[in-house]
């Protein structure tokens, strides 16, 4: 399983926290799993293309060519704005 | 060297940072900026909640923290970070350079801030009279990465 957060703005639009996707086994790119996401429904597919989503491999950020496999948390968010 | 790194809901005090910077015997130069929650232009702010990633915004910031130990000649760097509902002109966010000359405290206090910005994962939510909105990132944070690139 690959546990899949969302957070901020996202996390509202998407209505929903987490998400658990199964790979089994298999060793994935994040624009993969994106585009599984995306597949799920409209508003999804919506709100997951934007071109500002930052996108974290077990909480350091990583373009959407990294990999993801089992075990792995993989976090969606917007553009941060802390500070 | 020393890094202190805190994400907290609870305020903190300029003062006590301070002295506990001011510690290094080696330290001739002090920089802190402390950033709050400021009033809008065009409707009445009730208060912003910060929303973080707990775990990684403690990575993030031990990691900016870190990366300006690796640029600069620092003695100490305290970096703090409110999250949760905030009221108008609470304190947000502190970060304390420590060195032996200004020169290295002044450019690594902006280069914390800097990255803190573009790379720490925390998000703003205001509470306006109008409603409750998401604040949009800055182009120019973004743009302000290029002068340590």
């Amino acid at each position: 399983m690959i546990k899949i957060l969302f957070f901020a703005a996202l996390r509202e639009r998407l209505d929903c926290e987490q998400y658990l996707l199964s790979c089994e086994g298999n060793t994935l790119d994040v624009a993969s799993v994106l585009s599984q996401l995306q597949s799920r429904c409209q508003n999804w597919q919506q709100e997951l293309s934007h071109t500002d989503l930052l996108c974290a491999v077990n909480q350091q950020l990583v373009p959407l060519t990294a990999s993801v496999q089992d075990g792995d948390e993989l976090a969606f968010f917007p553009p941060v704005t802390g500070g | 060297m020393s890094i202190f790194v805190a994400v907290q809901s609870d305020d903190f005090c300029l003062a006590s940072e301070y002295s506990e910077l001011r510690r290094n015997a080696a330290c001739g130069a002090i920089v802190t900026f402390s950033g709050l929650v400021r009033e809008l232009h065009d409707t009445v702010l009730h208060g912003m909640t910060l929303e973080h990633y707990p775990g990684m915004t403690e990575q993030a910031l031990t990691q900016i923290a870190t990366d300006a130990l690796n640029h600069w000649q620092l003695a100490a760097v305290h970096v703090i970070h409110r999250v949760g509902r905030l009221k108008p002109n609470e304190q947000i966010v502190f970060v304390g350079v420590a060195s032996a000359h200004r020169p290295a405290a002044f450019a690594a206090c902006e280069f914390i801030m800097d990255y803190l910005k573009n790379r720490a994962p925390f998000w703003k939510k205001e509470h306006t009279a109008e409603g409750d909105y998401w604040v949009e990132a800055k182009a120019s944070d973004q743009h302000a990465l290029a002068r340590w690139e």
